[in-house]
């Protein structure tokens, strides 16, 4: 057991905090109000800032967008340890980089994909060219998502696709949907389901944007009205989406912010250091110490399932029980910390960041809203525990 | 970075799992916790042979030479089989104080005859305010001619009453600083004047009162540097308190083990009840507390191992570990209804074991505070 970096993992820690430090722009970790585990203000702000596409533009280039790829794919061809390393310094300084494509999409195909769909697609999101949004969730589809109805009708050497997505993060400034389809409506719920890349430049593909309740749009509904995909756009096998998509959320779970976490906890305690009640500061009073020690605590332990996950990977495990219960404990966190930062911060906890009176820009405001989306998306937390317990534990089915 | 136990760790884990459960099945662990002596001498026996009294003490006192993660490895499996006895007292809070502290002939004396399984040991620190800091040590050791004379109580002391040795940790001068003047006496728990008195607990985890009056201890019986034995005992209190992280997780584990089988074999409305949601998803609560403990306690058990600095990972370890296996052994006893209410089931050990770690050496709050103070609040 050694739970220090070794050095050529140091030495990689430190030549990503360089990078960062020196490209990303200036106040950009601070002004940036992405909360940990959040999905709602992240796109707004990335939108709105020229800097972004530059910077995802660098990391491409030092092939770090699919760094635990092997290098004839365009990857970095280094251990999931690394990766992980990479990714908690890049959600450090919340980094924009890691999207559908390279983090979910890219490792299904590698699993998945036939040789030929590899050589297409992977370098191509290695270079960051082709972002993808999830198409799975439905309006009659969530939890359940075997229930979809979005159909894939086979014509020729294409298919034809009709239906609705909804809840599409980013699908509005992502280049092809990441979907999955009905093609066999005769077979039982998961055995006639699909899986395919559709070009959102296809005709008969809508997007329409919802406001989410931070106030921004980060997902959409999509319409598809008679979209015509070529049949090379479907992943591994027809009718078989079902157990890629399976992996592909495994691999979702995976995606945390981990460096995220210790970053708003930082600016939140040296909030209670700075700020004084009756001439002492915050950080004096035993109640405040005690939750913000919690935090702490917590953040400790989700460290551990973190590095837990990576050092799976390298083991050649999938992990699948671990990916939710990484997932399960960071959500609640994130709900936990902005709780805690509200607490703490009493009345100026809930202004917004245009107040001149609001503190940490009002990240804790919009964290506070934003942490809900992480409990929902990607699997409830519910749906997380009916994983561990049943594929975990081998409970058995009601 | 590498996250997993060595082959000769995981060696270690099974021959312990297989030989507590064929050794020391529950109806024994019953009878032990029933008794005055809280251990049995011919199991004791077999574990020394087996080497785990000397697990962790170099080969020229007797021992395997075994690293403190393979002690770590072997508690958790002790507390997975809630073994009782003195094996805590003696080896962690007796025989790595010995080892870390005592003069070249204190080791040779000593750790062999632990390690062959003929000396018990426990650490006398506690006192009624029930503190683990130095202002809280009032114990007075006066020097005379012939060595120093003690006189004080010491409460909460494990294993007290079957210990051949306790040492005494005692008040040698008054200064400023509370954490000076504090000094280690071996004192043979035979001495005239030394009264222990076994304490009814939860648990029954053998707690005694220890009354020193008079206790007159040689020169030669001091332990490590006379004034100074606050650093050592706080070594060690991070020592035992990684170690009883270890143990609770181990317990916890159990307690999970045992909950799951009963929700698949206990039908209720024509189903398992391990088919209810309710349930699955009390067993994946415990799933995320269980693992969480471990691998927090590993961690802080990996920097003790080390050597490096680790009072806020083992602060951060206790206060996790104290309260998810709290949760866990619950949540294990909500599973399986009325019959976990019985003297005659043994989820309750585990549950009132789990109560009895999280108080020792700290509970949530306690080393909450440590995280606190080590965040620079
Ligand atoms: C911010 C955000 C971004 C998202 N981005 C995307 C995206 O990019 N692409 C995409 O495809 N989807 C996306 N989603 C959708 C997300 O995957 C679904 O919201 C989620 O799977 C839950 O489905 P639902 O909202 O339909 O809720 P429902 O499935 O209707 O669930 C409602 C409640 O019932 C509970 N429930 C449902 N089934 C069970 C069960 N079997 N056992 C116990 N409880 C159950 C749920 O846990 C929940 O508490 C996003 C969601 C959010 C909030
Ligand atoms: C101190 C005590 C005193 C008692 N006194 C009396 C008395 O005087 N007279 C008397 O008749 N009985 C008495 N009982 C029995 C009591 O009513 C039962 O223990 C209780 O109804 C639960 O039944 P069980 O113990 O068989 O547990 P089980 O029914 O086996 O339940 C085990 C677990 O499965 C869960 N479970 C079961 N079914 C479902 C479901 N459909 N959905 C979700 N979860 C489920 C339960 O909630 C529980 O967590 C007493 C029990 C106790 C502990």
């Amino acid at each position: 057991m050694d739970f220090r970096f070794s050095d050529r993992e140091e030495a990689f820690r430190t030549e990503v905090e360089d990078f960062i430090k020196k490209e990303l722009p200036a106040g950009w970790t601070e002004k940036n109000i992405y909360w940990p585990g959040g999905y709602g203000t992240l796109s707004e702000f990335e939108e709105a800032n020229p800097h972004i596409e530059q910077f995802r533009h660098q990391l491409a280039e030092r092939s770090w967008l699919n760094i635990s790829w092997p290098k004839e794919y365009g990857g970095a061809g280094r251990t999931n340890i690394e990766q992980a390393i990479f990714h908690e310094r890049m959600s450090y300084y919340r980094a924009p980089g890691g999207e559908v494509a390279t983090l979910i999409g890219g490792p299904t195909i590698m699993l998945f994909g036939s040789d030929e769909m590899k050589k297409e697609w992977l370098p191509k999101i290695a270079r960051g060219e082709a972002r993808f949004w999830l198409a799975y969730s439905e309006p009659n589809a969530g939890s359940d998502l075997a229930s979809i109805q979005t159909r894939a009708v086979e014509d020729g050497d294409d298919l034809i696709i009709n239906g609705q997505k909804i809840w599409s993060t980013a699908a509005h400034v992502s280049h092809y949907a990441w979907m999955i389809a009905r093609t066999d409506p005769n077979a039982a719920p998961h055995r006639g389901i699909t899986l395919l890349i559709v070009d959102n430049q296809s005709p008969g593909v809508t997007i329409r944007p919802l406001t989410n309740i931070c106030g921004s749009q980060s997902f959409n509904e999509v319409f598809f009205d008679n979209v015509v995909v070529p049949k090379k756009n479907i992943v591994g096998e027809k009718n078989r989406g079902w157990y890629y998509v399976m992996v592909a959320l495994d691999f979702e779970r995976l995606v945390i912010p981990i460096g995220g976490f210790k970053r708003t906890f930082e600016e939140i305690t040296q909030y209670t250091k700075e700020t004084k009640h009756n001439g002492q500061s915050l950080s004096q009073n035993p109640l405040i110490r005690n939750k913000l020690a919690e935090m702490a605590v917590e953040i400790e332990v989700a460290y551990m399932f973190f590095w837990q996950t990576a050092w799976m990977l390298d083991k050649g495990l999938v992990p699948n029980i671990e990916a939710s219960v990484l997932k399960l404990f960071t959500t609640q966190l994130s709900q936990k910390l902005a709780n805690t930062g509200m607490q703490v911060m009493g009345h100026y906890g809930p202004l917004e960041r245009e107040s001149k009176w609001a503190s940490l820009r009002g990240r804790v405001q919009a964290g506070y809203l934003d942490c809900i989306s992480a409990l929902v998306g990607a699997g409830t937390s519910e749906i997380q525990r009916n994983i561990i317990a049943m594929r975990g534990l081998g409970l058995p089915r009601a | 970075m590498e996250l997993g136990l060595s082959e000769e760790q995981e060696m270690l884990k099974t021959s312990a799992r297989d030989f507590l459960q064929k050794e020391c099945p529950k109806q024994l662990v019953r009878q032990l916790d029933e008794s005055d002596t809280g251990y049995s001498s011919e199991l004791w026996q077999k574990m020394a042979k087996l080497g785990w009294t000397g697990l962790v003490f170099p080969e020229k006192y007797g021992g395997s030479g075994g690293s403190f993660l393979d002690l770590i490895v072997l508690l958790e499996e002790m507390g997975h089989n809630i073994l009782p006895g003195p094996f805590f007292s003696t080896v962690v809070l007796g025989g790595l104080t010995v080892l870390a502290a005592g003069s070249e002939e204190q080791k040779k004396d000593i750790l062999p005859k632990i390690a062959s399984g003929d000396m018990l040991l426990t650490l006398a620190l506690t006192e009624p305010s029930a503190r683990y800091d130095a202002p809280s040590v009032k114990t007075k050791a006066v020097a005379g001619t012939d060595g120093h004379v003690i006189n004080g109580t010491k409460l909460f002391i494990p294993d007290a009453n079957v210990a051949d040795y306790i040492l005494c940790v005692a008040r040698t001068k008054k200064g400023k600083n509370p954490e000076d003047g504090i000094t280690i006496f071996l004192v043979n728990a035979k001495s005239p004047g030394v009264k222990g008195t076994l304490l009814k607990t939860l648990a029954r985890d053998k707690q005694c009162e220890v009354v020193f009056d008079n206790v007159s201890v040689p020169q030669s019986n001091i332990l490590g540097k006379p004034d100074q034995g606050w650093p050592t005992v706080k070594d060690t209190l991070q020592k035992a308190t990684v170690a009883k992280c270890a143990e609770m997780v181990g317990g916890a584990q159990a307690a999970l083990e045992m909950a799951v089988q009963y929700a698949k074999d206990r039908v209720q409305f024509n189903r398992p009840i391990g088919s209810f949601q309710a349930i699955q998803h009390y067993c994946a609560n415990m799933v995320t507390d269980v693992d969480g403990a471990r691998f927090i306690t590993y961690k802080a058990a990996w920097k003790v191992n080390e050597g490096l600095p680790s009072d806020m990972d083992v602060a951060i370890a206790k206060a996790w570990t104290s309260e998810a296996c709290g949760r866990v052994t619950l949540l294990a006893h909500q599973i399986f209804g009325a019959i976990g209410f019985t003297m005659d089931h043994d989820i309750h050990l585990y549950y009132r074991r789990a109560k009895a770690g999280e108080i020792m050496f700290g509970d949530g709050d306690f080393q909450r505070a440590i995280v606190a103070q080590e965040l620079g609040l």
